[in-house]
């Protein structure tokens, strides 16, 4: 195999590993947001519920998560694609260390503007959304930078599922051609590339944010 | 001015934890009146005004604004704990500017003072930016008006601070120590406002200070506290001239020496239990 061919196979795959990165970090962002207000809800059941899943998620491996959407939800009547339950599984997975992110920084916004906005009779929902929500995004960005790092590099795990990401692509082209010392270090590469760009994302979001918060005074 | 109290305290209790801080606390003010309130560190004056605002509790007795219930509702003839919606009705005869101003470093200067007229009190836009624009006129800060409060010095988020609970049209307006933070030469421009809102007759200011020559000029009546109580209250010219209480002339020489020194020291908590 030449390595033009090895390139365009592995490239296949990272298209994949790119993907479902993507839009497992976009739908872990929702579940960070969606859990991390709902732990603080004034509502009983929905505090317990996101709660829940917190903890769930955050207590049992990625893996078993894994095998759990593709193995065993199928016997319960619930067939995944390896696409979908590998998407879901990283999402809820993402989500559950994010929804904590977002909880401690809402948290960690200054008493003051929580009470200020009490004085001017805000609604609680204008408060969160407006006040604490703005300022606390910033505190955010860091730890969601590292979670979305990870959350590529967990991507590998998806094809123990027969998902054909970069990782499935390396091995299947290792196991015909064994060349197995360039294929690594094309992989490697390829994923190094991937969290270089993503922490350029990261980053640049959160120069936008910090800006739009007023931290800087700069308008 | 003997007419009805617009805002009263009955026998409150307040206490954190273990810490009583009020006990049967009474206390009265009248439509329209200017009043400090000044008292050692720890004293319970911040808390006063707290519970006025709505963000501190009370433990037992009850407080009155315009005759009405602040912390209770009268359900079924019985007298139950106010619920969120009766807060909210509540909270809209009260403003407060704190001490560290509190502005939403968020919003603009503009915004800060229009958003809660605009989605509050649902006034229209173009009206709260008006109402906006003459208050910023009257605190010195038309020209501020689309900077972010962290492009402003202490003194000049102060003054908006001001604007913006002045823009909710509140009948009491609480101050907590609004000059405290400030660097000497900001305290002026900020006391100049307030001097301006204390014409105004219907309004009713409490200002918890330590800035004697304020009071001396703008209050009708001064509430020296101390453990929770209040032990002497009169006209300014009583309290700084003639105080009946030693720990009020204690005080007084305290502040004053404190405004003498160039560094001010940390007000000491005065608890001797
Ligand atoms: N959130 C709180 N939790 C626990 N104790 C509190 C809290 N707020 C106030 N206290 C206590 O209540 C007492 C009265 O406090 P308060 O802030 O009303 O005093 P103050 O007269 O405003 O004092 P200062 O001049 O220092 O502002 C103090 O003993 C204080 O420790
Ligand atoms: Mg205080």
């Amino acid at each position: 195999m030449t390595y033009t061919q090895m390139i365009l196979v592995l490239l296949n795959g990272f298209k994949v590993t790119v993907w479902v990165t993507l839009i497992s970090t976009v739908m872990g962002g929702i579940f960070s947001f969606a859990f991390g207000i709902g732990k603080m809800s004034r509502f009983w059941p929905v505090r317990i519920i996101s709660d829940g899943y917190i903890e769930i998620f955050r207590g049992t491996s990625l893996l078993v998560q894994l095998f759990w959407l593709f193995y065993a939800l199928p016997l319960l009547g619930v067939s995944l694609s390896p696409m979908s339950a590998g998407i879901w599984a990283l999402s809820l997975n993402i989500g559950a260390y994010g929804a904590e992110v977002v909880r401690g920084a809402i948290l960690a916004v200054d008493t003051g503007q929580y009470e200020a906005a009490k004085a001017l009779n805000f609604t609680p929902s204008r408060t969160l959304w407006k006040v604490l929500i703005p300022q606390a995004v910033v505190e955010m960005m860091p730890p969601f930078g590292n979670l979305v790092v990870q959350n590529m590099k967990d991507s590998a795990l998806v094809s123990l599922i027969t998902l054909s990401d970069l990782t499935f692509k390396a091995q299947t082209i290792r196991n015909e051609t064994l060349q197995t010392v360039p294929i690594y270090v094309i992989t490697l590469l390829l994923y190094f590339l991937l969290a270089l760009v993503l922490t350029g994302i990261m980053k640049w979001l959160e120069r936008i944010l910090t800006t739009a918060s007023g931290r800087e005074g700069v308008r | 001015m003997k007419q009805k109290p617009i805002a009263r305290f009955e026998k409150v209790l307040k206490k954190f934890g273990d810490n009583v801080v009020l006990n049967e606390f009474d206390f009265e003010v009248y439509p329209g009146e200017k009043v400090v309130l000044m008292g050692p560190s720890g004293s319970g004056k911040t808390t006063v005004l707290r519970i006025l605002m709505t963000l501190e509790d009370i433990q037992d007795g009850v407080v009155y604004i315009e005759e009405e219930l602040l912390w209770h509702e009268q359900k079924h003839g019985k007298r139950v704990a106010a619920s969120n919606a009766h807060l909210r009705k509540m909270r809209k005869k009260v403003g407060m500017v704190f001490q560290l101003f509190n502005l939403f470093p968020n919003m603009s200067v503009l915004r800060n003072i229009t958003e809660a007229p605009i989605h509050v009190l649902k006034i229209p836009r173009k009206e709260a930016i008006k109402r906006a624009e003459d208050l910023l006129e009257m605190v010195g800060m038309t020209a501020q008006k689309n900077m972010h409060p962290a492009q402003l010095s202490g003194g000049q988020q102060q003054r908006v601070a001001i604007a913006r609970a002045l823009a909710m049209r509140p009948k009491i307006i609480l101050f907590d120590e609004p000059t405290s933070a400030l660097d000497p030469e900001m305290v002026g421009s900020v006391l100049d406002v307030m001097r301006k809102l204390a014409d105004e007759h219907d309004l009713t200011m409490l200002v918890v200070t330590h800035e004697m020559g304020f009071a001396q000029d703008v209050a009708d009546r001064v509430c020296m506290f101390d453990h929770g109580r209040i032990i002497e209250a009169g006209t300014p010219q009583e309290i700084f001239t003639t105080p009946k209480e030693e720990r009020t002339r204690q005080f007084l020489n305290s502040v004053i020496n404190r405004e003498d020194t160039v560094t001010a020291p940390t007000v000491q908590p005065d608890r001797d239990k």
